[in-house]
């Protein structure tokens, strides 16, 4: 016989303000089954859960239901309760009266009767549990770091530092990423590439951990300390093992006409290419759309002078499988594309830029050797303009509705830099607001404008217009002295908006880690967990997670890395009981089951059936892999025989609580 | 048509090519055909038939007559190809068992029309080029043949077949159909005019389940209204509302599965638009998904039941499933 008792939590004033406690504890302990009925203001304390504790053993409880806060929040504090009560943890139900019940509604009758109704759910569903037994899995002692800029490298070094293995996967040919295209950086001014090249050096020589360059990840399956991940290893037809890095190759090309995507495309390098000077590893690649030997069979220079031997114009890609415990994505980002701007005449005029290509411009080895030149006639520009929030805060469709948060700063250094090196040129900016939140960022920012008379004009450039004699007449609004501004700039800078790199939604599907409307991966709480991702074992690492600067991103690629080393340190993770199974008896073998499947956990075996007539049938029917399947459920309802059921959530208990609702 | 079908099943089944035969049979009246196996040349020189009134599809015949360690031959008309296709997919056909002859269907003629036309004492009907004839007890009667073909032949999706080791005749191409039309109709009612109009359709049912029967898309081991366990069992029996329900949770069930080919509303002895409840869920599907044929190829994977990495995102469903 069920003896089931209920707890409902007064959580101070957060339900008892709303809920009428007495009356639910009152009204349900007339439910069937119901054999005992309190509350309390916090169940979640000590006195609380002690007082869970004596009920199960004074009136020997079968189940409780605790209705408190979302099951997220104390579901594991209640389960621990019962067990140490020696009630099985899985005869727990929570009824969330506070989440989905006080906090949302102001009138205590309306809420009362809610709560009440979300109480009767649960005991008709805990009166339906059964008891179950989570086993453990081994944890792979190896991480795999997805991405190889600054927030990948910190956490490859970090966690290689706790002593274990660390794979870091880099779609380019080198790890660095974004910050080694920056020429300074906020607010210190020292140069990106002399804080960044030591870290990834360090990441090359570190014997924990190993660099898959140029390569992808193809697939991911299994879970939580057991993931398996194809990893494909792009053909770069150079052989890695081999290459020394000399050069000569990339000199002796004869394709030089080949765009530099390090440059962004603003100068041209050889076919076979390393992208810069410092890159991890240090190896040639062929960009094969270029190639003449790759294209149509005709060259073959840097195979004659390859001391080494190291071109292999045959090379294909290659999948490698390898085995992680934990996964980190710092996938990154990148500005947004400009298309929908034609206002600043971005695809008309050579000489407005974006603010990552004019690091490139500015930088020492970007394609004017560190001397700002025009894009176009390779002069000096006496007068430039910077526009702030191109495609941030933009609620039209072709920008983003957030802020880029690191554009503000940016601006400011440009600005000071090019007033530092070139004190003739006049500098304007021009901001829908100034945002400087950071330790020294704000005083940083009054020095551009105070000590290097930076022009900052409140309001939003309307028009860039080309003109006859080479110059960029400016149209703004100067929203303070309220009237037009014309500029004749001779460049101007768009602080275009930044967006996650185009290859973490698709990722995002193979690891089934969410993320909001902007592609940004979503946290497991946005306050308390905000480096794992609600996907267990998936933690995040960077720009993926929303924007920041390099300070936040690093803070974060550390805090990645504590969470991944204290997942690995762990010999054994209890799984999850709440799984699918079929009943083998009902189930068509219809495949629908699997091919909702996210985890790859169903597969079919031909079995045997007596059947009704007495005669044997072979039947193809599913069978579910309780390792992998981490009880999502989208099996048992695509299942139209209902032969899919899941432990914890079976079809009966949902039935069960839907007629307690609709009672 | 029929004695080309008949020759080819006789050299198949003389060359050992095949066991059984799987057609249409003539019954009682003219009108009233039945899936049959044959297994001998008598019985096909005798009873097989294909005609107008072979309305029938076959594949739903097929799989419970299906038998792995033996070949098969089972003629299709186009739906019924797409049935079949369909069953293929789900593996609840063995294609390794089966021979399938294509063969065309240029409209059935629904028998109902013309009783409902006042007609009684019918002794045969005779269809011969654009006109039926209909010998009563009282006299004869000749109708253009599109006044008394069946709705969902006048609608034809398609004169294509997904599924075929050999075609008797042309094959066929999807056509351009009116068939959401009467969906639309639904579609404009408000909440509470639907809502009577399919209580009022659905009060008639008598749950005789020959629309589950004869559906191709309910072949489950154990349906879970015969499935005391499933929960729902007892409750379509609760009262006249839930007893309602029982289509619409049918309808459920073979959203995404049902190729539309009609059988539902054919076999109602009640004459309930069933077939309308999963018009709706097909041209939803074609809505927020982008269109889609359950059973035009084998292995084709559903909308409803699919995952994969590119896996349309909720707020895009509303346009069709394209950002």
């Amino acid at each position: 016989m069920q003896k089931i008792g209920v707890f409902v939590c007064h959580c101070g004033t957060n339900i008892a303000g709303t809920v009428d406690v007495k009356a639910v504890a009152e009204a349900l302990g007339k439910e069937p089954g119901v054999v005992f009925s309190a509350e309390y203001p916090y169940m979640c304390s000590e006195a609380g859960q002690n007082l869970i504790k004596n009920a199960i053993k004074d009136y020997g409880l079968t189940g409780i239901v605790v209705c408190s806060c979302s099951p997220r929040m104390h579901e594991a504090t209640f389960r621990k309760t019962a067990a140490a009560a020696g009630l099985n943890s899985y005869m727990v139900e929570i009824a969330n009266i506070r989440e989905q019940c006080s906090w949302i509604h102001k009138d205590i009758k309306v809420a009362t009767e809610k709560a009440i109704v979300l109480g009767r759910t649960a005991i008709a569903k805990v009166a339906l549990n059964t008891p179950l037994t989570a086993s453990s899995s081994p944890v792979v002692k190896r991480a795999l770091v997805i991405g190889g800029g600054i927030a990948g490298i910190q956490t490859a070094l970090d966690i290689a530092d706790a002593g274990y293995e660390v794979d870091i996967v880099e779609k380019e040919p080198t790890i660095g990423g974004k910050m080694a295209q920056i020429d300074k950086t906020f607010p210190t001014l020292d140069c990106a590439a002399c804080i960044l090249t030591p870290k990834m050096v360090d990441c090359a020589q570190n014997e924990k951990i190993h660099i898959y360059s140029y390569s992808e990840v193809e697939s991911v399956k299994g879970f939580v300390g057991n993931f398996t991940v194809s990893i494909k290893k792009k053909a770069r037809y150079v052989d890695e093992t081999k290459c020394t890095g000399c050069g000569l190759c990339t000199e002796k090309c004869p394709m030089k006409k080949t765009p530099n995507l390090f440059n962004l495309g603003l100068d041209n390098r050889s076919a076979i290419y390393i992208p810069f000077a410092q890159a991890i590893p240090k190896v040639a690649t062929i960009d094969a759309d270029y190639c003449n030997m790759l294209k149509n069979g005709k060259c073959g220079v840097c195979s004659k002078v390859c001391a080494a031997g190291a071109i292999d114009y045959k090379q294909k890609d290659q999948i490698i499988e390898e085995k992680y415990g934990a996964i980190v994505v710092a996938t990154g980002f990148n500005p947004i594309k400009l298309d929908g701007y034609d206002e600043f005449a971005y695809n008309e005029s050579p000489d407005v830029v974006t603010s990552l290509e004019l690091e490139r411009l500015m930088n020492a080895a970007g394609p004017n050797g560190g001397t700002l030149l025009r894009p176009s006639d390779k002069t000096h520009p006496k007068t430039i303009v910077f526009v702030q929030c191109v495609g941030s805060r933009d609620t039209t469709d072709c920008g983003k509705p957030y802020c880029s948060k690191i554009c503000c700063m940016y601006t400011a250094k440009h600005a000071m830099l090019i007033r530092d090196k070139y004190p003739d040129t006049e500098v304007y900016v021009f901001y829908i607001d100034v945002r400087t939140p950071g330790k020294n960022f704000d005083e940083f920012y009054r020095r551009a404008v105070e000590e290097y008379g930076v022009h900052y004009i409140k309001g939003m450039v309307g028009k860039v217009m080309p003109q006859p004699d080479g110059k960029l007449l400016v149209r703004a609004a100067d929203l303070i002295m309220n009237e037009q501004v014309m500029i004749n700039a001779d460049m101007v800078v768009l602080a275009a908006a930044i967006e996650p790199d185009k290859t973490a939604r698709p990722l995002a599907t193979m690891l089934t880690a969410s993320m909001d409307t902007n592609d940004f991966f979503t946290e497991a709480h946005p306050k308390l967990r905000p480096v794992e991702s609600p996907t267990a074992g998936i933690f995040l690492s960077g720009v993926c997670q929303g924007p920041k600067d390099i300070p936040e991103t690093v803070a974060q690629a550390s805090a990645a890395a504590a969470k991944v080393i204290g997942l690995l340190a762990k010999d054994k993770l209890l799984s999850n009981p709440c799984v699918a199974h079929s009943d083998e008896n009902l189930c068509n073998g219809c495949s629908s089951c699997e091919r909702v499947c996210p985890y790859g956990a169903i597969s079919y075996v031909d079995k045997e059936f007596r059947m009704p007539d007495r005669t044997t049938k072979i039947r193809r029917v599913a069978s579910v892999n309780a390792a992998v399947c981490q009880g999502c459920g989208a099996c048992t309802v695509a299942c139209p025989s209902g032969a899919m059921d899941l432990s914890g959530f079976s079809n009966k208990q949902i039935m069960a609580e839907v007629d307690a609702i609709c009672r | 048509m029929q004695e080309m079908m008949k020759k080819r099943a006789k050299e198949l089944l003389a060359s050992g090519e095949v066991t059984r035969v799987i057609g249409w049979k003539k019954n009682e009246f003219d009108y009233d055909i039945t899936p049959a196996v044959f297994t001998s040349a008598e019985e096909i020189d005798r009873d097989f038939i294909y005609d107008d009134f072979c309305g029938v599809n076959l594949s739903k015949f097929t799989f419970q007559h299906q038998k792995n360690d033996t070949k098969t031959l089972v003629f299709l008309k186009p739906c019924d190809s797409y049935s079949m296709t369909q069953l293929i997919t789900e593996h609840r056909v063995d294609r390794n068992a089966l021979y399938i002859i294509g063969v065309p269907s240029y409209g059935k003629i629904d028998v109902e029309k013309i009783k409902a036309d006042g007609v009684t004492g019918i002794l045969s009907i005779t269809s011969e080029g654009g006109d039926v004839h209909v010998h009563t007890l009282y006299g004869d009667k000749t109708y253009a043949k599109y006044e008394v073909t069946s709705e969902r032949c006048l609608n034809c999706k398609s004169k294509m077949h997904p599924t075929y080791d050999e075609l008797i005749g042309f094959e066929g191409e999807v056509m351009e159909t009116e068939r959401f039309d009467e969906v639309a109709k639904l579609e404009a009612m408000t909440p509470e005019e639907r809502f009577e109009f399919w209580r009022g359709e659905l009060s008639r049912c008598i749950r005789c389940n020959a629309c589950r029967n004869a559906c191709p898309a309910c072949t489950c081991e154990t349906c879970i209204f015969d499935n005391n366990d499933s929960g729902v069992a007892q409750k379509a029996a609760a009262d006249s509302f839930e007893e309602n329900m029982f289509h619409i949770i049918r309808a459920f069930h073979v959203a995404g599965r049902c190729t539309d080919c009609g059988e539902c509303s054919r076999v109602c002895p009640q004459h309930i638009p069933l077939h309308l409840l999963n018009r709706k869920f097909i041209s939803d599907i074609n809505k927020f998904y982008g269109d889609y044929q359950a059973g035009a190829e084998i292995g084709q994977r559903a909308p409803l039941v699919n995952f994969t990495k590119e896996d349309v995102e909720p707020d895009i469903v509303a346009k069709g499933g394209k950002a």
